[in-house]
């Protein structure tokens, strides 16, 4: 098996595993380690444009990323979204919330290194994952002049590529020949992007999973009686 | 209607000194671990200041607690969309520097110090970064009796529609104690703030708890509490809170900080309230009427419609006999010299205070100050102590409710003063402030005896009624991570549960027979 083959056609599988087993594993046994990890009680200087800016950016790429590469190619069409037009979304919404994360993500990792407070309260996997993402971040962005010159081309093959390989993995039928054309700058950022799921149980991240969706829903007092265990 | 039992306390002002000991006590107890060392669930703070954190009583500032919008009750910080907004970060979240840098000493220093001319100093450390620090610029207490200038001072939200700068000469100066804890409250605004559930309010005696396992850290409860009794634990990311001793209080025992207040300020006790009607009490029209509204939340615990009513609700009998003979109940109901701090924060808080006298003997030697007819009691308006600012901290500014109170309390004191010195009774201040004979000398008892089993009626919680075996559950009722005491956990698991809900098998094992 070459590298290629493992990193495209295993890789994302073991990222995968560890991504759902290891968060059901966390989530069953360390309920108590299942938290933000908020710093913004020992600084709350520029959190208010930093934090913001981060968490939509970065709630965006993700967005984005799931309609363009996990959404049925069939759907786009069907909604009248050229191949190139489909690019071209992709370009733009991609610099504007990249962007938004990319300086919102480099306050918090400014501050997570040379705040004092931040960093004495901060355990080695909170530095390493802000690190991690603004490396995926930036490789990410650096994608970006390759995308628009093949736009300019009229050329959305390495898209199509990044997208049915994507299709492939979750249909269970990895193909990593289909990212033989594919720029190193790509499957660099790939590499990076399927790292962040590997190492997502055993991070902060969790907190992405109970994201408070619920509370717009729920009653505002809550009251816990003692008694209903009696029932079992 | 619907009967629900609540823990409550009454914090008696006028005989507060202001020793700490309940801060102390309590953070011995329930917070002396990192991360959470600068949060004080018991604080004692020197009025007027602007206490801990720094002006937590200007909610235009911090936005904690209720507020009523267009005819409805709305969390003052907003409702939940626009909370989940604000998530990423919570703009009303008070920074540590509001509370203090919590800090200790480089005492080894003064051990291991050269030999030199000058006696070695032991620096200030800061317990966040572990740094030495120039200069400590705020502490827990550092208004501590009125230290630092007035006008630092007369920031204090309580000086709302007063002549305040007549209080910065030393003439006019007053002062009080206010010991704080959490108010466990019937209408808590951290339960309602929090995105995921994680705080909760027990059925069974109202105290208010953070689940340590449900918590995420939205940090929503910490603005949302008025009181900023909520703290964020920095090193769990967690929301940490008074949890009003349970484990104790669930044993028939006083909080810990109750236990010790040297000065017997404290009463611990159960009233039952009406749980249908909190609602409407809370959504109150106009903000001085909520003391009103909230009196009358509470029911008669002889009446036998009420008990009745009780039983019914799953309010055990034992809890019944404990709400008759409940001294807040006496305090708070029949004696009304008990009022809620703040009602204008609309939580309905449990924790209810009887204003101080704040009596000056020397002012009354000279005679300065205006007295009732025995010539040493002194009337209530005319008290060092402005009633204004009383009802500013007590009854959202209305001051009938207090200076009754203040009356009630003088006209017993005169009275007993009449026995004990005068030697005969005078019953004539009792009847000016509309009491009787009985009422004042039971007064006298609850307030100036303050027998141990007159402050703490605390009734033992009924475990019983949870588990299948509460024998075997004997001793690991606590404080712990696990959040063993409630039913809160999830029940759908990857893995085999790790904890049975009792300790041992419910059938015991047969006697071993006869040797052979």
């Amino acid at each position: 098996m070459n590298l290629q083959n493992f990193f495209f056609g295993v890789y994302p599988y073991i990222a995968l595993t560890v991504f759902i087993v290891g968060s059901w594993i966390r989530y069953d046994n360390e309920q108590y380690t299942w938290k933000t990890d908020s710093s913004l009680l020992l600084s709350k200087r520029y959190m208010w444009v930093a934090s913001n800016l981060f968490h939509v950016g970065i709630l965006a790429i993700f967005g984005g990323h799931f309609a363009g590469l996990v959404l049925p190619h069939a759907l786009w069409i069907a909604l009248g979204v050229s191949d190139l037009d489909h690019q071209w979304l992709a370009i733009v919404a991609g610099s504007v919330f990249g962007t938004m994360c990319l300086i919102g993500g480099s306050i918090l990792w400014l501050r997570r290194m040379f705040n004092a407070r931040v960093r004495a309260a901060s355990r080695t996997m909170d530095v390493f994952i802000i690190s991690w993402l603004m490396i995926t971040l930036l490789l990410g962005l650096s994608t970006l002049p390759t995308s628009i010159g093949h736009a300019n081309h009229g050329d959305p093959g390495v898209m199509l590529a990044l997208s049915g390989w994507v299709q492939s993995v979750l249909t269970l039928n990895p193909q990593p020949s289909l990212l033989d054309n594919v720029e190193p700058v790509f499957r660099l950022h790939m590499f990076f992007g399927m790292t962040v799921f590997l190492l997502f149980p055993f991070s902060r991240l969790v907190h992405i999973w109970t994201a408070p969706i619920s509370y717009l829903g729920r009653a505002y007092q809550i009251v816990r009686t003692k008694r209903q265990i009696k029932a079992a | 209607m619907k009967i629900r039992a609540q823990f409550a306390m009454v914090f008696n002002l006028d005989k507060c000194i202001g020793c700490h000991t309940c801060s102390v006590t309590c953070k011995n107890v329930w917070s002396n671990r990192k991360g959470i060392e600068y949060a004080w669930f018991n604080n004692v703070e020197s009025k007027p200041g602007i206490g801990y954190p720094k002006q937590w009583e200007n909610q235009e500032k911090w936005k904690g607690g209720w507020e009523k919008v267009n005819g409805k009750l709305e969390l003052k910080a907003g409702g939940r969309l626009k909370k989940i907004v604000q998530i990423f970060a919570n703009p009303n979240m008070p920074e540590i520097d509001d509370y203090y840098e919590p800090f200790t000493y480089d005492y080894a220093r003064l051990q291991n110090a050269p030999l030199s001319e000058a006696t070695p100093t032991a620096r200030p450390v800061s317990q966040i970064t572990g740094q030495k620090m120039d200069k400590i610029t705020w502490g827990p207490n550092w208004e501590d009796d009125l230290a630092g200038e007035f006008a630092a001072r007369s920031q204090d939200a309580n000086f709302a529609n007063m002549q305040k700068e007549m209080y910065k000469q030393f003439e006019n100066t007053f002062h009080l104690y206010l010991p704080r804890i959490c108010n466990h409250c019937i209408n808590p605004a951290c339960v309602a703030s929090c995105p995921s559930g994680a705080m909760y309010k027990r059925e069974e005696d109202g105290i208010v708890l953070a689940d340590q396992d449900r918590c995420r850290g939205w940090r929503m409860c910490i603005s949302g509490c008025p009181y900023k009794k909520v703290f964020f634990n920095w090193e769990s990311s967690k929301a940490e809170k008074c949890i009003g001793c349970y484990p104790r209080v669930e044993s028939g025992l006083p909080t810990v900080c109750s236990e010790s207040c040297v000065g017997r300020i404290r009463y611990n006790g159960i009233i039952l309230y009406d749980a249908d009607k909190l609602l409407d009490a809370a959504s109150t029209d106009n903000e001085q009427d909520l003391y009103k509204a909230h009196l009358d939340l509470f029911v008669d615990p002889y009446d036998p419609a009420i008990i009745a009513q009780a039983l019914k609700d799953g309010v055990p009998q034992t809890w019944i006999d404990a709400a008759q003979k409940s001294p807040i109940y006496k305090m708070a109901v029949e004696w009304k010299i008990a009022f809620p701090l703040h009602p204008e924060f609309r939580t309905l808080p449990m924790i209810w205070y009887v204003p101080p006298l704040s009596p000056v003997q020397s002012q009354i030697d000279q005679r300065k100050l205006p007295t009732e007819a025995d010539g040493v009691i002194p009337k209530a308006e005319a008290m060092r102590l402005p009633v204004q600012y009383l009802a500013n901290l007590l009854t959202a500014g209305k001051t009938e409710y207090i200076t009754g109170a203040l009356n009630r309390l003088l006209a017993m004191r005169s009275y007993m003063r009449s026995i004990h010195v005068e030697g005969k009774p005078d019953v004539g201040p009792l009847t000016r402030a509309g009491i009787d004979e009985n009422i004042a000398k039971e007064m006298y008892r609850y307030l100036a005896i303050a027998n141990y089993e007159d402050r703490f009626v605390v009734p033992t919680a009924h475990e019983e009624i949870r588990l299948d075996d509460y024998h075997a559950f004997q001793g690991q009722n606590g404080f712990t991570f696990g959040n063993d005491s409630s039913s809160g956990v999830t029940r759908n698991s990857l893995f085999p549960e790790r904890r049975k809900e009792s300790a041992e098998p419910r059938e015991p094992a047969p006697l071993a027979g006869p040797r052979e």
